[in-house]
This record gives C-alpha cells, structure tokens and sequence, in this order.
C-alpha cells in the first residue's frame, strides 16, 4: 500500500479533508448518490425552496433579535427616544421592542426582514401545497410527506401568532385576548385552560415568557426536524417532472446538483434575501409605536391577525351568536363552532390525498405530475377549497371592505355566512367544466392539429381556418396521463346465486369513482385509432 | 440541428441523442414518446464572445454584490439612527432603515443573480435523464427483515412472558403522568375569580381621563365616558388584570328612549353604565353611535342597542352587556350599588 | 389586420386581450364611478348674501325648517350651538346632498365670513358650544403621551390606532381625521356629529383635547415619519398581508421563473 500513501502525500489539501472526513462519516457513498443528483427545471417547483430559504432568513434575524429583547411584562415607564410614547406606562417586552426599532442600529430592520420573511414564509408554505395539490404531486410515495409539509404550514401559523404576540401591543394584545376569549369557550375545561395558560387571570404577567417560550424554541425545533424530514425524502423520492418528450415515470429529467442546481438553488437563497431586505427597507410592518402599549380597556377599530390567521378570524366574525344554558352552565356555540370548524378547514385539505387513494384503489407509485385539467375532480376541490379559504379571509376583514369599497359591515357578513356555503359549491361546478373543456380541447387539438388562425378560402367559395398539426413531441405531451375507469362493483349475484353483501364503504367508494371518472367527469382522450383516421382521411378541417 | 424550425413535420424525430427512448415509431403510435429531444446550444456554447460577455456580466454582479456590502458598513457608521428623510414616494422614513435595507437587498440579490446567471448561461445545460428506483423492497429483502424480526422477538421473550409485557406497558403508561401533573402550578384554579370586579356597592364611578369622580351633571346625552371604580391606578401591579373586568362605559339618553324596564331601574336619570368588555371573547366595546344607541365591537362587529337592556341585535356575541346598578352617594358623585351581577366578558361553561 | 389574425391563435393571445379587458373595465369604472366632487350650489353661492338667516333660509330651511326646529328630513338646531354650525358647514358636510347612511366630508361651499354668519343664526336660536378660539384647541405644548393613551381610550376603537378610520354598522364609518384642522378635531369631540358621541369638557377637559390633538398631529400629520418605510395606509396586518403576497411573493415568483427558464438557445439561421 505504500504507492497509496505515496499518493495521498501529493494529493491536494481540498482533497486530503475530504479523505478525512469520509474515513469518518463516509462522505464519498453519501456524495456518489448525491452530487449528481438530478433536479428538474420548473419555476413552480421552487416555491419550496421559499419556503425554506425564509424559514432560515427567519431563524438568523430570530436569533439576532433574542439579543435585545427582554420577554417580561414588568411594567416600566417609556423614556425612549420615540416622543409620543414618552411617559407611558407599558411592559418591558413593549419597551425592549421600541429600544430594538429606535436605539439600536439595524435593529428595525432586522425587526422587519423577520416579520416580512415569516408573513412570506406562510404564504410560500400556502402556494407550494397548492402546486403538490393541483399537480397530484402527493400521490404515493409522498404522502408522508405531503403530511409532514402540511405540519410545517399549521406549525408555522401557530409559531407566527406567538411570535407577533411577544411585543406585548395594543393590536396583538388583543388577538391574545381574543384567544383567551376562545379557551374559556370550551366547554367543562375552558376556565382551567384559560388559567393555567395565562397563570391566573387574563392577562396576568406571565404570557409573554410563555409564549417566548414557545416561539424561539418549542415550536421552531419541531419545525426544523419536520423541515430536515421534509427535505431528506425529497432527495430519496427524487423529484417529480411533468409529461413530456423523454420523461417518464421511471426517470426523472433535468440538470445536476453539482454544478447547475448548487448554483440556482443557492443563488436562489441569496435572491430570496434581497427581496425580503428591499422590502423591509420601504415597507413598514407591524409599526408597535404607532400602535401603542396593550391596555385590556383600549382597542382599535381594524384589529385584524396576520393575514394566514385571517381565515379563523373570519370565522368567528361570521358566526352567529349561539349560546346555550341548561342546568347552571354555557355552552358557548359562538365562540366554540368556530373554533371548531378552524382546524376543519385545515384538515379538509390534509387528508384529501387519502381519501384519492382510497377512491382509485391506486397502488402504484406516480412521479409524473398530473395537469390540473386531466383531473377535474381534484381541481375542482381544491378550487372549492380556496375558495372557502378566501370567503373567510373575506370574513375577517370585513371592516376594511366595508370602509374601502363603501358597503355596509352587515351585509358583508351576511354575504360571507351564505357564501361559506354556497361559494365552494359553485366553485367546484364551475372548475370541473372548465377542466373539461379544457380536456376537450387538447383532444381537438391532438386530432386537428393547433387553429394557426389563417383563414383560407377554398376555389368553391368555403372558408377554412388552417390547423397545424402538433409534432410528435406536442402529441406524446398532450396524451401522455392516465385515464382511470370508474370502479365497477361487479354484479350482486355471483355465479352460485349467492348474493354478495356490498359494504357500506364499497358502495360509496363505487359512486365516488364514479364521480370521479363516470362520463361527466372527463373527456376520453383522442386514442391513436382516432388519430390515424383524421390524419389518413382527408387531411384537416 | 433542430426539427422545431420545421413546423409541418408531423413525424417523430429520428434524432436520439439521449439514448433514453423507446423509439417506436409513428407508425404504430402516433403519441409514442419520442424521447428527450436533442440538446440545443445556447449562444455562450457556440460563442466565446458570448460567453465573454456573461461572464463579465457575472462578474460585475458579484462586484455590485462587493461594493453594496461596502456602502451597508458605510451607511452604518454614517448615519445616525434618528435621521429621517423624506424619499419618494415612501414618505418620511428613516435613513438608516433604508440605507441598510437596500445596501444589504443589493448585496444579497446580486449574489444570486450572478449564481444564477453564471448556471443559465456558463454552465452546462444539457438535460440529464437519471433513473428512478422502485422505493419498495425487494421481496428477499423482506423476507429477511421479516425474519429478522421474528427472531430477535422470539428471543426477547416478549410474546411468551405476558407478565413482563403488561407490566412494561404499565410502567410507560403511568411515566408521563408526573409530566402532566408538574404542570398543575402554571396557574391557579378558576375557583369564582371571573365573576367578580372590583366593583362594589358604594365605589364611586371614576372618571378614565381625568380620574376625578362623576357627576351626573358632567354626563351630557349623547356623550360618552370611561370609567374605572375608585381606588385604582394604572400604577397598580394588578391595574392590567383589574381593568379587564372592571372597565365600564357610560352613556346618558333620555330616559324615554330607554326601552328595557330593568335597564331604565338601573339607571339614573338616564345615566346607564355597562361592562366595556364584549360578550363574545372580550374585546374593549365601545363604538358607540350615539343617534342609534348601538354600540359596536371593533374586533367581531357584535352589535348591542344600549337603549334596550345591551341586547345583542347582531354579529356573533351571545348574551347582553352586563349592566351596572348606579346611583348618586351623599356628594352627589355617581356610585356603585354593587358588583355586576353576572360575569363580565366571555361567556365560560360554569357561567351559567 | 392579416398580422393579428394570424397571431390571434399565439398562446399568449388570450393573456394580451385578458390584460386589454382589465384595462378597458379600469377605464369604464373611472368613467362611471360616482365623482365625490360636490357640485356647488350655485343657485345658493350667488345668492350668497351676509346674513346667516337669509343664508340659513336659503341652504338649510329645507331640512332643518324655518326657525331650525327640525324635520323629518333633519334634526333640530335649537342648542346645537356655534361650534356644531362651523364644525358641519366647515367641513362641507352640510348642506348634505343626498339621503345615505351618513353624510360625508365634501367640498366647503360658504366661505369662513358666511359660516360664521351662519353660525351666529344658529347659535341665536339656543345656547349650545361656541366655535372654540385658537386658544382652546392650538396643540402647542400639549402633552402628546397623554393625548396618546387618551386617544387609544376614546377615539382609536372607532378612528384606528393612528386615526385612519374605520367601519360603523350599517354603512356608517369614522372618517380618516387626516387632514382635519385642529379646530374641527374640537369642535367634533365638543359637539358629536351625526352618530360620534361627544366628549364635554365635563368629562375630557380642554386640555386633554389639546392633548389629543396633538398626538393626531404627531402620528398622523403632514411631517409624520414612518421609519421603518411605507405605513401601507396604516391599517394594520390586512394591507401588510396584501403587501406581502403581492410584492413579496410575488416578486420572489418572478425571480423563480426567471431561474427556471431555459435560456435562449442560438437559432440557426
């Protein structure tokens, strides 16, 4: 071996830690998988890399601002350089924040980059689900995943709420009361909770620590495992790609880790940054001076949450006022069917994957994404869903709409309480005949080819708009998804002439499938037979 | 090199650069894949000037990058962190903020943009195909975890010595119990703490802004006060937790308008004083519209006619505002015949 | 015309005529949107004359009746006092100009010599508040931390944090005092226009509203800063929310789709 030895003396220093290192953690197999790792190219396919990038902008603007805030509610009296809160009585969160955003250099914007990248970071969270769903990017292998990210998106919520909580404010004060409020609705605990969480009663001194608590270490170190879970099966599932010349369901198409990928996804990171500094450099948020120290008696008019817990905001704003009392106690329905209904909504979404799966019967694994058109049914739900979502978003800001587009706060809300129930019906309707026409016309377009738009007039007087055929590349791209039958439940009697007992759960899954893919919920796409007998025949029409 | 420059051609390309199709032709499948199309060369593989001029333009990026990191440090020490400037169209902003903010955006952005511009056009952008593995295992595979399983199960002896495992499962269970139990002191017992404030009969109705008592006399119809009961100070440890039940809201209408009996009993001489703090979940309430005697919670838009015993006439609350049983002490000054009679605020399962 | 019917088909068609048809709605809606412009009374502006009652006959006999005694149309002016004249028609929220769930600040028609013509009329019919003197509301030296926690106690449930405004029931709303005179702000908190409670100096002294006025002036003036950038109309976490999906997300997405692109490639020619 000493030829090795002699070789590695020469070898170069990069290469010699490399060694190093791979005699100890055995980097080279962990590279030879890796390094070359194919990623394929679509802008959608990055809006998880926002997510992940303002999650870190996030966690170093984080640790940075822990340097200077003081999480107390001990109150002290301003003296700080802002005048018009000169003299006012407020807890030191309060005060440790307005030192952050006046006395300390950078330290509003820091403030700012962290408040900015967390609002983008839901909303990033949001529109990435989004693509998964519409997609059917969550189709096995992924559903943990799918699981896993959708943790992250409720995880987020929850750490954000805390987090804008912390300066102790007149306007997220009260997005605390309110939460206190809708603690003490649950029935038989309600009390407890609401005094176990606050430490007495509402607001006492202790939530700000608590909540602290929660915010820098709870739930962010649940979040970076469940990120760091998210992103290893990533890797080990390798990406999707959608239909197209070469790609197929069991390669996956695209550029390599080392170089091109290191370069774009890095150089992403550094891209996602400098939006988020140039945007906390001319944008304010969450200005607490303006907004002044929490005082249980004061309020103002537009008390809002951060945009990603509007929804639940709309919730309770919509909801009438029910209240039960029977022997001695309150069932507060007011408070307690919304905060109900609140991880509904989530939940709606989440399992939806399952509920597929179990209505295809699909057992395979799927890495070619599916066009949103060729599944109608899916795309409509998911449609419906957003709809839901932005009807409540709607709700809870309902103030605003009636003060910017001169309409009455009342009708707003009675607008929001139908349209929570007919507005994704609607939505789903409508969807699903836009897919389908949508599936009609690929099909037209595979059999006749793409309308140029050059009219021609033929020698006995017609005129014909000129179609050009697609190439073979167009055609394999536009006929490339899978079309499922619906389930068939077999007959009733079998052979012998002995009746088969059908399950509840069989009967329904039938007439989901059906549903899902009977004659009205998709277009049979053109089968080659069809095509080979336009293009034979005489030609184009 | 390309077959996209010829539009008419309906048939599959007979290129195969990539190795990777199937290449059945169109003859028995017109939609069959015709495998990754040939690799095109962008201007930079074909044109080293090209390719000069990208890499210049990568370079000035990552010097922008430089020199903005340059003018971040320099705007640091320079400007001083109460500067406001007035820039449009943003207004009057702070200097500094603003400075920093675009110094580090430029900084930060222009690393990525020469990153991603060096990979788009330098590197080298020929599509690889990579092949997908099946993720489940191999039957042997499994045969052989599954056996595997079984014996390490068979000779722990779990299956065959219950007594072992149920006491096991015992022990896990109870463990987590003293977790639960050490969380008992994060706060007290509710006990009757929310139904009671710290009004009570005889306190006198203290004015918010000015913390003198009032009188009936300073009350006009139409107008619209605060009130806290005597003997608090917002210098008080205990002013945030007091304040949030006891906040009152005064209003004066004649006492003709006044359409619940119990409300105009409660009253005098149409002085009516109701708990601040909404019925839903607790928000300050208080916009009161003084022509229709409704007064309007900021937060969920619950709705209360203050002319009619604070009942709610919309939105979500679920009960009336608890009112205040007033009248005037020896002085003149108003006063508190008592505590409120039901809890203040939102609405709790022993409420009742 | 043969170039656009050939390009009719082009795949980004549909997204020129969807981007012409938004700008055409744009275009019709400012065309028909009502104007908040008054239209001047002109019949009343030149018969304009100095006397508060001829002026008062004029304008605001209609609805307030002949000796102010009210109508169904509007309330009694008997006691209104001064202050209430100056602060309505000085704000060009009186004469009102149509029925609607509360009348709006609109463009001042009488100029200050016949609002306090008028002003004097009214305030002849029935003790009431006189017009405040400089004095009274001028915010020099005033407390501008107090004048804030009294703000947020009285006025920032219905006119926001910083007084930007905000909903009512039924359509009704409390304006912006942005760009309301010190001595409206006054005259507002002393009288209790339309659906505002007062604040009588019985319960919020002279100099608590001095107070308050200048912490108005102070967070929501003409010098205002806004240190941290753009105040995004100061409304709080629904503009920021906006901000950040349209300008924050949406940038970002711009830039993914940049990344993503395939760079041109050389054509042959």
């Amino acid at each position: 071996m000493s030829t090795n030895t002699e070789n590695k003396r020469k070898a170069p220093a990069g290469e010699r830690v490399a060694d190093w290192a791979d005699g100890r953690l055995g980097i080279y197999s962990l590279a030879k998988a890796n390094m070359r790792k194919i990623f394929p190219d679509h802008w959608s396919f990055m809006l998880g890399e926002i997510c992940l990038y303002s999650f870190i902008i996030i966690i170093l603007t984080g640790v940075y601002l822990t340097l200077f805030f003081h999480p107390s509610m001990n109150e002290v009296e301003y003296a700080g350089s802002y005048v018009p809160l000169q003299g006012q009585l407020m807890s030191e969160a309060f005060n440790s924040t307005m030192h952050i955003s006046f006395e300390v250099r950078g330290g509003l914007l820091i403030r700012q980059i962290h408040h900015w990248a967390a609002l983008i970071f839901v909303a990033a969270m949001l529109v990435h689900m989004m693509r998964v769903f519409f997609t059917g990017a969550f189709r096995k292998p992924r559903e943990v995943n799918w699981l896993f990210g959708f943790l992250l998106l409720v995880l987020g919520m929850f750490t954000g709420f805390t987090g804008y909580s912390l300066p102790d404010d007149l306007l997220s004060g009260t997005g605390v009361r309110f939460m206190q409020g809708a603690v003490l609705s649950v029935p038989v605990v309600g009390t407890y909770l609401s005094m176990f969480l606050f430490g007495g009663e509402f607001p006492g001194g202790d939530f700000v620590a608590r909540f602290y608590s929660v915010h820098i270490l709870l739930l962010p170190g649940i979040m970076m495992g469940l990120l760091v879970a998210h992103l290893i099966l990533v890797f080990y599932h390798k990406h999707t790609q959608f239909a197209g010349p070469g790609r197929t369901n069991k390669n996956v198409v695209g550029m390599p880790l080392l170089p091109v990928y290191m370069a774009k996804a890095g150089g992403f990171f550094f891209l996602v940054f400098g939006v988020i500094a140039v945007v906390s450099a001319i944008a304010t948020i969450n200005p607490i001076w303006a907004i002044g120290p929490y005082r249980p008696d004061q309020v103002s008019t537009g008390a809002q949450p951060d945009w990603y817990m509007g929804f639940s905001e709309g919730l309770i704003r919509v909801m009438p006022g029910w209240e039960i009392n029977l022997w001695g106690h309150t069932l507060v329905l007011g408070v307690f069917v919304p905060l109900m209904i609140f991880p509904l909504v989530l939940a709606a979404i989440a399992v939806y994957p399952f509920i597929e799966s179990w209505v295809t019967g699909d057992k395979r694994e799927h890495h070619i994404l599916d066009r949103p058109r060729n599944a109608p049914t899916r795309t409509a739900f998911g449609v419906a869903w957003l709809t839901w979502y932005f009807v409540l978003l709607v709700g809870g800001g309902n103030d605003l709409w009636a003060t910017h587009f001169h309409l009455s706060i009342n009708s707003i809300t009675w607008f929001v309480r139908i349209a929570f129930f007919v507005a994704p019906v609607l939505a789903f309707v409508i969807t699903k005949r836009i897919c389908l026409g949508l599936q009609r016309r690929d099909k037209e377009k595979v059999l006749h080819g793409r309308e140029s738009g050059i009219i021609k007039r033929l020698p006995h007087g017609e005129f014909i708009e000129v179609h050009e055929p697609l190439n073979q590349e167009q055609l394999h791209t536009l006929t490339a998804h899978e079309q499922y039958e619906p389930v068939e439940l077999g007959p009733e009697v079998d052979e012998n002439g002995v009746r088969r007992k059908l399950s509840r759960g069989e009967k329904l899954r039938a007439k989901l499938s059906k549903g899902y893919y009977g004659e009205d919920s998709q277009i049979p796409k053109a089968t080659a037979d069809e095509y080979k007998e336009i293009t034979s025949g005489h030609g184009h029409h | 090199m390309s077959s996209q420059d010829i539009p008419e051609e309906n048939l599959p390309s007979e290129q195969d650069a990539a190795g990777h199709t199937l290449q059945k032709t169109a003859d028995t499948d017109p939609f069959a894949d015709p495998g990754l199309p040939p690799h095109e060369h962008r201007v930079q593989d074909i044109d080293e000037r090209a390719a000069k001029s990208s890499e210049r333009t990568v370079a000035l990026l990552f010097t922008i990058s430089m020199l903005a990191t340059i003018g971040f440090i320099a705007s640091y020490v320079t400007f001083p962190v109460e500067k406001i400037v007035y820039i449009w169209p943003l207004g009057h902003i702070s200097a500094l903020n603003f400075a920093l903010g675009i110094t580090l955006g430029i900084a930060l952005f222009c690393i990525g943009a020469g990153a991603v511009h060096w990979a788009r056009t330098l590197m080298s952008d020929v599509e690889i195909a990579d092949d997908r593995h099946a993720i489940e295992a191999e039957p042997e595979v499994k045969a052989k975890v599954m056996a595997d399983f079984a014996a390490g199960a068979e000779e722990s002896g779990f299956g065959r010595r219950k007594l072992i495992r149920n006491t096991m499962f015992g022990a896990m269970a109870l463990v987590p119990l003293s977790g639960v139990v050490l969380l008992r002191d994060l706060g007290p017992l509710p006990e009757d703490k929310l139904r009671h404030t710290r009004w009570a009969k005889g306190k006198m109705l203290v004015n918010m802004n000015t913390h003198e008592p009032l009188r009936p006399s300073d009350v006009a119809v139409g107008s619209l006060t605060f009130a806290m009961p005597e003997g608090m100070s917002e210098h008080d440890h205990d002013f945030q937790k007091e304040i949030a039940k006891a906040a009152l809201m005064i209003v004066r209408i004649q006492p003709d308008d006044i359409k619940d009996k119990r409300e105009l009993e409660w009253s005098h001489e149409g002085i009516v004083a109701y708990s601040k703090i909404c019925t839903h979940v607790g928000c300050p309430i208080s916009l009161y519209e003084q022509q229709t005697h409704h007064a309007l919670c900021p937060c969920h838009q619950s709705t209360f006619d203050l002319s009619d015993g604070a009942r709610v006439i919309f939105g979500p609350a679920g009960h009336a505002l608890p009112q205040l049983r007033i009248g005037v002490n020896e002085e003149g000054y108003l006063e508190a015949l008592g505590d409120f009679e039901e809890p203040v605020g939102p609405a709790f399962w022993e409420r009742g | 015309m043969k170039k656009l019917s050939a390009r009719r088909r082009h795949p980004l068609a549909a997204v020129v005529v969807l981007l012409l048809a938004l700008a055409a709605t744009g275009g019709l809606y400012a065309a028909f949107a009502p104007a908040d412009k008054a239209q001047a009374d002109e019949t009343a502006q030149s018969l304009a004359i100095d006397e508060g009652k001829k002026l008062y006959a004029v304008g605001c006999s209609s609805c307030h009746g002949t000796g102010g005694q009210g109508t169904s149309d509007g309330p009694s002016l008997v006691g209104v006092g001064a202050a209430a004249v100056d602060f309505q028609v000085g704000t060009g929220r009186m004469p009102a100009q149509q029925p609607g769930a509360q009348v709006p600040r609109k463009k001042v028609i009488y100029d200050q010599a016949e609002i306090d013509q008028l002003a004097a009329y009214v305030a002849s019919l029935g003790a009431g508040p006189a017009v405040p003197t400089e004095k009274q509301y001028n915010p020099e030296g005033a407390d501008i931390g107090k004048g804030g926690e009294l703000f947020r106690s009285n006025c920032a449930q219905c006119h926001n944090f910083t007084g930007e405004g905000g909903a009512l029931t039924h359509g009704k709303f409390a304006p912006t005092l942005e760009d309301v005179s010190p001595k409206h702000i006054y005259e507002a908190m002393q009288t209790g226009p339309q659906n505002m409670p007062s604040f009588p100096d019985t319960t919020m002294p002279e100099k608590e509203k001095k107070d308050i006025i200048a912490y108005i002036d102070a967070v929501n003036g003409e010098k205002t800063a806004s240190p941290g950038g753009l105040k995004l109309g100061g409304l709080g976490p629904v503009s920021e929310g906006l901000f950040a999906w349209i300008f924050g997300l949406g940038a970002m997405i711009a830039v993914a789709v940049w990344v993503a692109a395939r760079t041109a490639k050389a054509k042959k020619s």
